[in-house]
């Protein structure tokens, strides 16, 4: 079975308190003690390349086949009614309303904090999604147009898509955005190191970007983009996500939803049992953010129930689990206004994003 | 020895073949999928004998049936009107081919004699033809160069009106479904037809042939089933933007009244049933020859200005 927890961890880490998780301000941790816990948990003091590489390529291997196979499972599962309806608007709840294009524009960004504020303006009882994402320039913009309103504003920062700069610049654009409001940090991991064996880099990377986002009395999260379709194996994707975790991130995200494949069941699945397994041992929960690919309300379900029967009910909160989408909403919408109205909706009556 | 003769008998006989049996399914988005249900109900022939077993669609097939021909529509509404009619008439080629098969369907399912039902299949593909030969000149019989006061030109041209469910004639189950279902496809909308409940077979073996035609998969989506379980969502359907309602007359447990009021909360364009002769709930004579006013009733009129260059 896929799911097993990796035992060699657990026998030579701390026990975990398997408590709910915390608010994010009592799951923070101070720099010393994420060293701590990395040097503990993978028993070196010095967290060099060799350390990292004993430790992550100690991990027990994905089961590629039953990961898979317990992904197609998952999905067959039958939502309905009234559990569809909570599923619906958990769902946009857990929405960071997303656009990352080269043609993004003030009014554009400003259309879709209001969007993300009021989602179905008509209705009052209809929740706000849980962040707007866009690119570090934009962040006064998006900051402007959600002042107040309890939406988050996320930054993808450190050179995204491709991560492909140095150090000092990618430290500058996540101060850049921190500096200009931004709730969230979005960061890609050097995917180059990580592929070839330079796992201290990775981690040294996500430490220097933790620091940059709590720099100056300021406090914004870090989501850290593993960009799960360029690590190829289920086993990459196990080992960047305790590499993240041990490193600090607050949020593990699948992928920048700018190369093919994106977000995957599977994967999110082994990303599920990474951040379930980190909090039994060392009682820190670490939220989940599949990126890119999907699209309608149907697939979104069927990350809530992957969500439900892997990690846990408490992770089904936007604290813990968020989708990276732009279209997902609309349809979410549509179903929504279908189970309200028992008509079908169309396309026609929902923004064009 | 006695053994080795008895073996050389049998194999001398020919050997009783396995039927090859179909499974009737819907046609939806250029595929044959089951219905989502998995339903399927017994059709029979005119004198109740059975004939298959046909899919049962229920109303998530129509909604995953208006996804496909939204998906289709800009497309086909974007070939030239020449090229439609080159599609269209290349499918009246397809089904002279077929035409045996079409006869045999439709005298067993509308219990009508061969000779018959040959002259309903061969007016089924003359009227295909006629429909095909509309594509490129609708727009210059149905639009106009308007007198404004002015120095404009003021141009109106019929288009499509995009997503059109038709509800297929009950009793006359080739000629009536080609009758309702070219018409739209004419000037570039995609259609959705809900198959005659009683007599669906001839609209099956037309998916067939629209399948390996040139007409772009999702243009003509073939729904199998009750009309009364069909046409309310499709009429309440807020993507839909057009209804036919040839085929609820005479369908069991539906009035087209009902299908209408269904439709105005969208403002749909609804097509009424023609009166028949034999009084408003009998289905019209679909025999007398067609008129370019079905074409029309899917279209919607664009008027451009544009200054007349001094």
């Amino acid at each position: 079975m896929s799911t097993t927890t990796p035992t060699s961890v657990a026998e030579t880490g701390r026990a975990g308190t398997g408590t709910a998780p915390a608010t994010p301000g009592a799951a923070d941790r101070s720099a010393s003690e994420i060293a701590d816990l990395a040097r503990s948990v993978t028993g070196s003091a010095s967290l060099d390349d060799t350390a990292w590489r004993r430790y992550l390529h100690g991990l027990p291997g994905v089961d590629k086949v039953g990961a898979d196979g317990r992904a197609a499972a998952l999905s067959t599962r039958s939502i309905k009614t009234t559990s569809k309806a909570w599923a619906l608007d958990t769902i946009i709840r857990m929405v960071d309303l997303t656009t990352l294009e080269g043609a993004d524009t003030p009014g554009k960004v400003r259309a879709l904090a209001a969007k993300a504020v009021r989602p179905e303006p008509a209705d009052p009882t209809c929740p706000s999604a849980a962040a707007v994402c866009v690119y570090n320039d934009l962040v006064p913009v998006a900051v402007e147009a959600l002042a107040g309103t309890g939406v988050k504003v996320a930054a993808v920062s450190t050179a995204f898509p491709s991560g492909r700069a140095s150090r000092a610049v990618r430290l500058a654009d996540t101060r850049d955005a921190v500096e200009a409001g931004a709730d969230e940090i979005d960061m890609v991991i050097d995917r180059g190191a990580f592929l070839s064996g330079r796992y201290s880099q990775v981690y040294e990377d996500i430490v220097a970007v933790r620091e940059e986002c709590r720099a100056n009395g300021r406090h914004a999260h870090l989501k850290v983009i593993l960009e799960t379709g360029e690590l190829a194996t289920y086993d990459n994707v196990r080992r960047a996500s305790w590499l993240a975790m041990l490193a600090g991130a607050d949020f593990i995200k699948t992928s920048t939803g700018k190369i093919s494949p994106a977000a995957t069941l599977p994967v999110t699945i082994v990303m599920l049992e990474a951040v379930r397994d980190f909090r039994a041992l060392t009682g820190v929960p670490i939220g989940v953010k599949p990126a890119g690919g999907i699209r309608t309300s149907k697939d979104a379900i069927k990350y809530l129930v992957a969500v439900n029967e892997t990690a846990g009910a408490d992770w089904l909160d936007p604290d813990w689990f968020r989708f990276g989408a732009s279209s997902l909403l609309n349809d979410v919408l549509m179903q929504r206004n279908k189970l309200a109205t028992g008509t079908y909706w169309g396309p026609d009556y929902v923004t064009v994003d | 020895m006695a053994r080795t003769t008895k073996a050389l008998t049998t194999t001398r006989t020919a050997p009783e073949r396995l039927g090859v049996r179909k499974t009737y399914k819907l046609y939806v988005g250029g595929k044959f999928p089951r219905s989502e249900s998995g339903r399927t109900y017994e059709v029979t022939d005119a004198k109740g004998r059975f004939l298959a077993n046909v899919a049962q669609g229920s109303r998530k097939d129509a909604r995953e049936a208006v996804v496909a021909a939204r998906a289709a529509q800009a497309t086909w509404a974007g070939a030239t009107a020449y090229n439609r009619g080159q599609v269209l008439y290349r499918v009246a080629e397809m089904l002279e081919g077929r035409r045996e098969q079409f006869v045999a369907e439709v005298a067993a399912g509308e219990g009508l004699p061969v000779r018959q039902a040959e002259l309903a299949v061969s007016e089924a593909i003359d009227r295909w033809v006629w429909y095909a030969g509309w594509t490129d000149k609708v727009a210059q019989v149905a639009g106009s160069a308007n007198p404004v006061a002015g120095p404009y030109f003021n141009l109106s041209s019929p288009e499509p009106t995009g997503v059109v469910v038709v509800l297929a004639p009950q009793r006359s189950s080739l000629l009536g479904l080609v009758s309702t279902i070219v018409p739209p496809l004419v000037t570039g909308n995609s259609v959705i037809v809900v198959a005659s409940e009683r007599r669906p077979i001839p609209a099956v073996t037309l998916s067939e042939v629209l399948a390996t035609s040139d007409v772009p998969g999702g243009v003509v989506n073939v729904l199998t089933g009750f009309t009364k379980e069909l046409a309310p969502p499709l009429a309440s359907h807020l993507d839909v933007n057009a209804i036919d309602l040839a085929g609820a007359v005479g369908a069991e447990g539906v009035t087209w009244g009902e299908v209408e009021a269904a439709a105005a909360d969208s403002v749909k364009r609804v097509l009424r049933p023609a009166p028949g002769r034999r009084g408003e709930d009998a289905e019209p004579d679909w025999t007398e020859a067609p008129r370019p006013q079905r074409i029309l009733a899917f279209t919607e009129t664009k008027t451009v200005w544009h200054p007349k260059g001094v």
